[in-house]
């Protein structure tokens, strides 16, 4: 085959029945030795994928795929997921990469293998300190404006301490950690912020002590919501280590 | 259970959106491949996505229906987006908080190690 070629991970021998990739196309091994590209073909004009990836609605259905592909081979053996859109010109051109970082590669799974990604979110409840009584004055009211930005101020910093904690007790049950950006949980104007966002690397055997480990943490601090995902391919634990 | 694969009950379950592109965008292997596809900047994508949202029946049509299965959004929040309230974009500075979940699930308790 000539074709373009989309790359999904990197992993061991996987069985490609059933797996579908991107744009509906049969997923298939291109292996070196027993390091294996997961792959599918690509459309080979690149200014149309372009163009195609900076819909969101398109790169919305393409992120999902490429996830669908990377879930289903890791469910048989360990992978490591690349960024989405790494294309290849031919199979020859992608059994080269392997060949030539195939002890990279190697390492990199040997690490991997075995393992989950956890990500774990922690939202902080905005609450509303005690309704105030009537000001009657201009001096009174700025009195109390100050004490409401004091008990939102002392709110965020427990609540920050609180996350720190329950990173802290995570990290310690896990192989690695990396923190992500904080999403916002919901839009706009709800009282809901996400003050954490990380991603543990935990073993598979682990998944649900770890799970429960968090969830537990989590409710003994009462200004913290938590939201686990996952498990993941270890997306976040397959980068080059800084 | 003697099920070794997770992934099979959970695809996507408890993940949504935001969580799934900031790792095929932003994590996983970085490889020079041999055609160069320019990605949209996470922070860009974040903004398109608030004002993609600020239309419900467009996130409807991509799946983005979260709050409708999230017991946890009041009916308030429901209606501010229901409202189809133009959304501001932002700076780049503050993008991130732009992130649209897609499909709220439960979490991942259930799943099996």
């Amino acid at each position: 085959m000539t074709d373009a070629q989309y790359v999904y991970a990197i992993g061991r021998a996987f069985d490609p029945t059933g797996i579908v990739g991107i744009d509906g196309a049969a997923v298939y091994p291109v292996a070196h030795r027993d390091l294996v590209a997961v792959v599918s073909a690509a459309p080979p004009d690149e200014a149309a994928l372009t163009a195609r990836l900076q819909r969101l609605d398109e790169l919305a259905a393409v992120a999902g795929a490429h996830h669908d592909v990377v879930a289903a081979v890791a469910a048989q053996t360990v992978v490591a997921p690349f960024r989405l859109a790494t294309i290849y010109q031919d199979e020859d051109r992608i059994r080269e990469l392997l060949r030539h970082r195939a002890d990279e590669f190697a390492a990199l799974l040997d690490r991997l293998a075995g393992t989950v990604e956890v990500g774990v979110k922690l939202h902080a409840q905005e609450r509303p300190p005690a309704p105030a009584a009537p000001t009657t004055s201009g001096r009174a009211y700025l009195q109390q404006l100050s004490q409401r930005h004091r008990h939102r101020d002392e709110q965020w910093r427990h609540a920050a301490t609180a996350a720190e904690r329950i990173d802290a007790a995570l990290g310690a049950h896990a192989l690695d950690r990396s923190r992500h950006r904080p999403q916002p949980a919901q839009l706009s104007g709800a009282a809901r912020h996400n003050i954490f966002n990380a991603a543990y690397l935990v073993p598979t055997g682990q998944l649900t002590e770890f799970t429960d480990l968090a969830r537990r943490l989590a409710n003994d601090e009462p200004a913290l919501q938590i939201e686990v995902t996952g498990p993941w391919a270890p997306y976040s634990f397959a980068g080059v280590r800084p | 259970m003697t099920d070794p694969s997770p992934w099979l009950t959970s695809q996507r379950q408890g993940s949504n959106l935001a969580d799934v592109l900031e790792r095929v965008l932003d994590k996983g292997l970085v490889i020079a491949g041999d055609i160069k596809i320019c990605l949209l900047d996470i922070e860009l994508l974040t903004i398109k996505l608030r004002l993609l949202v600020a239309s419900v029946d467009k996130a409807r049509q991509m799946g983005i229906d979260w709050w409708e299965h999230d017991p946890s959004l009041s009916s308030r929040h429901r209606h501010q987006l229901t409202a189809e309230r133009p959304m501001e974009v932002s700076g780049p500075e503050h993008s991130d908080e732009a992130r649209v979940p897609l499909r709220e699930q439960s979490g991942t308790g259930e799943v099996t190690a």
